[in-house]
């Protein structure tokens, strides 16, 4: 194998935390009774159901239509009767509308669900639309509709597809188990996004501390003279979505600006085989591959889950809690959002639930700075973290924005560093916050 | 909803780093031993009676300053032990225990602690201390209060002493290096420490030791040592009429070793960027070098320091990182 290694400036080693599964096959889930499918999994506009109460339903089928454009549909995971529409809390912390449906456990698959044709004779737009229909949506985690990123506003060009299985968040290894498992979808599913942004040049990059997945992804793409499969150094937020781009490619997206505007189109890896499975199969975005990881879960999993089952039924399936449980978080250890309930619904930007036992959940006193620098060293945006934070504790949210707030891409890596304890991204958040509502403010003057 | 509130809820990440300060402070404090024992071979056991004296009233001022301010205890970061070990470090092992304990309450109750405690002090706790001592109690501190090595006797004068009083003038390393044994230390003298001087500042080889497991650690980076030998090197070099053993003599001579490794990297006082931190190297070596050639003093490693310190916060300033994205605004 001749594969290059490629990195970025900054970030941090946090331990990685990935043993627990990363030898584990993905197991598929029991079918849930219930499953509570939000109207709101994405970035953007939710959706309107289109279905409702006493509706029989079937797998696949559509049953939230997108309003507005940055926006994307929602699909039935399971066949059965819709017992409510109603809002229900969900991993963001509020509540959204949900459609409730009654699993009949038949799995009878909707009329809708056949397969749309091969990559060859398949258009462009017509690529683009079936992604669009399939609801599907970035599956790194924060889950931004992936038609919206293929199109390319006018006047840029592409001629990257980056395809993202860095999995730097410690932990996760629902990413490493696809590449390993099922790398010919991955890789259908990058010529499929190729094809339907006509660019010539796709790159697959994973941390170095996965060479299995390195080498499954590079024997499955060993014929394609256009992708190139790249070792990442292990570091974490290799896979933020402007340092992978820096180093694959050395183009650094401007401060505000999109990777559209580097030439670039990143997606994750299980949006790819996402995207290979909904033309293959016409099988739209209902089922996941979830991680269940974590000192206060029994027998940590790699499971493949319908969306919608809530995160009690996952972690049931995985033994239950071990121990006391401090913390249970949807996503990574490193931005992943803590949950204080466990009754909501698995949704498509669900890579893990990590359950942090109480020890491991205490929280750090804070102490002085004491201006060690190492905060600065680590950022990836080259930010100043403590300056910002010092700032924002002090109210001053102005100075705050002056000195780049706003550039923050909330990786964590600073408070994880910090020896003081101090909580620098936290604080950084709440000035990015009170900036964007002054600038609204300002707005609607 | 009532089990709803069983779990802990705070903003990522969620997990943290093994970085503590106290940690910091304990592998700057592992890194001094090696420079203490050097002390104590070289000038007796009162080398480690004033450490610990020092020490311990910098802990115990500390104690004393946030009872009184009513703030929490934060002694265990072991942030003024290592204060006190760098003052004692400065002073000659035959200063007066009640001097050292002033220096000390100077040092943590004035310098430290009215500007706000760890981390907020804008110049180095130890060495306003020493500059402190100094100018109280001139004659205590220096010349006439250094010994030298192995005997109880009083030295004749400093390496830096002597390279002002013109005893080097117009010599060679070679002829040096052999002939002037009586009257200066040779470079291998000045190198291991076995010349007359502060407790700390006596070995450049033991704080040599310290700082590289400093930066192996990556307590520091090697930037502002570095910068800062670098240039008094070469302007010593310049200054002392183009004479290597001159240069060479300069960086093993006096504090500098203890300066650039362990008082101008102090994370308070010292710039926190990579470009600020070659400032205060560079900043720091032009005026000990100047001091040293053209000033009253025959050392003048703490000055330097304590003047960049009150630099610090412009030179951080003007050294703003450049952020990600910011150079290119177009593909």
């Amino acid at each position: 194998m001749n594969i290059r290694t490629l990195s970025f400036k900054g970030g941090t080693h946090p331990p990685h935390s990935k043993e627990a599964t990363e030898k584990l096959a993905v197991v598929k889930a029991k079918s849930p009774e219930v499953v509570v499918i939000p109207m709101q999994q994405h970035i953007g506009a939710p959706c309107e159901p289109i279905v409702k109460v006493g509706d029989e339903v079937k797998v696949g089928q559509k049953i939230g239509e997108p309003k507005g454009f940055v926006s994307s549909p929602v699909h039935s995971s399971v066949s059965g009767k819709v017992i409510a529409v109603e809002p229900r809390l969900y991993s963001g912390g509020t509540k959204v509308n949900c459609v409730v449906i009654q699993n009949d456990m038949q799995d009878t698959i909707s009329e809708t669900v056949k397969p749309k044709g091969s990559l060859e004779t398949l258009s462009a737009d017509e690529i683009k639309e079936i992604i669009k229909e399939s609801g599907i949506v970035g599956m790194g985690g924060a889950a931004f509709p992936t038609h919206v990123k293929l199109a390319i506003p006018p006047g840029k060009t592409v001629d990257t597809v980056i395809l993202n299985g860095a999995e730097c968040e410690p932990y996760l290894t629902s990413d490493h188990r696809l590449m390993l498992e099922n790398p010919d979808a991955v890789v259908y599913g990058l010529k499929a996004l190729m094809k339907a942004l006509s660019v010539t040049k796709g790159f697959i990059g994973i941390e170095n501390n996965k060479p299995d997945a390195l080498e499954a992804m590079y024997n499955a793409a060993k014929d394609e003279k256009d992708i190139e499969v790249v070792a990442l150094k292990t570091k974490y937020p290799q896979g933020a979505e402007k340092q992978l781009i820096y180093a694959c490619t050395g183009r650094e997206v401007p401060s505000g600006g999109l990777p559209a505007d580097v030439g670039v189109v990143v997606n994750n890896v299980g949006t790819s085989a996402a995207i290979a499975d909904a033309i293959k199969t016409g099988i739209p975005l209902i089922q996941r591959i979830v991680t269940v990881t974590g000192k206060g879960v029994k027998n940590p999993q790699n499971l493949l889950v319908k969306i919608g089952t809530s995160f009690r039924e996952v972690i049931d399936e995985c033994g239950g809690f071990s121990g006391r449980v401090g913390k249970v978080v949807a996503g990574g250890p490193m931005m992943g959002i803590a949950q204080y309930s466990i009754d909501i619904p698995v949704i498509k930007g669900t890579s893990g639930i990590l359950v942090l036992t109480e020890e491991e959940a205490k929280l750090p006193e804070p102490s002085n700075c004491i201006r060690c620098g190492k905060c600065v060293n680590v950022c990836p945006i080259n930010l100043m973290p403590f300056m910002i934070s010092n700032y924002s504790l002090l109210d001053r949210f102005d100075k705050a924005e002056e000195v780049n707030a706003m550039d923050c891409i909330e990786c964590g890596s600073c408070s994880f560093i910090c020896p003081a304890k101090r909580p620098l991204v936290d604080s950084i958040r709440v000035a990015k916050r009170e900036i964007l509502a002054k600038r609204k403010k300002a707005q609607s003057k | 909803m009532l089990d709803s509130t069983m779990f802990r809820v705070t903003s990522s990440p969620h997990i943290r780093s093994g970085e503590t300060t106290q940690r910091i402070m304990l592998d700057v404090i592992i890194a001094l031993l090696p420079a203490l024992f050097a002390g104590i071979y070289y000038f007796g056991m009162r080398s480690l009676i004033v450490t610990l004296v020092s020490v311990l009233f910098a802990v115990a001022t500390e104690v004393a300053m946030q009872k009184i301010m009513k703030r929490p205890v934060t002694v265990d970061d072991l942030s003024a032990v290592v204060t006190g070990i760098l003052l004692a470090f400065n002073v000659p092992s035959t200063a007066p225990l009640w001097m050292v304990a002033i220096g000390s309450i100077f040092a943590i109750a004035i310098v430290k602690h009215c500007f706000g405690g760890l981390g907020h002090n804008f110049i180095n706790p130890a060495l306003a201390a020493r500059a402190m001592l100094l100018a109280s109690w001139p004659v205590r501190m220096t010349s006439s209060a250094f010994l030298t090595p192995g005997t109880d006797a009083v030295s004749s004068a400093t390496p830096l002493a002597a390279l002002k009083a013109g005893m080097l003038d117009g010599m060679s390393g070679a002829t040096a290096a052999t002939a002037t044994v009586q009257t200066v230390p040779t470079i291998m003298d000045l190198f291991i420490g076995n010349v007359a001087g502060c407790i700390g500042e006596t070995s450049a080889l033991a704080l040599l030791i310290g700082g590289l497991y400093l930066v192996y650690r990556g307590v520091i980076s090697f930037r502002i040592p570095v910068a800062y030998i670098g240039t008094v090197a070469i302007l010593s070099f310049i200054f002392g009429g183009f004479n290597p053993y001159i240069a060479v003599y300069h960086i093993f001579a006096g504090g500098l070793f203890l300066g650039a490794i362990f008082m101008a990297t102090d994370y308070s006082t010292s710039p926190m960027t990579a470009k600020g931190q070659i400032i205060m190297g560079l900043g720091a070596g032009i005026l000990t070098t100047l001091i040293r050639f053209y000033g009253a003093y025959p050392e003048g490693v703490s000055y330097s320091i304590l003047l960049m310190n009150v630099a610090t916060p412009l030179i951080d300033r003007f050294t703003m990182t450049k952020k990600f994205g910011e150079v290119k605004k177009s593909a």
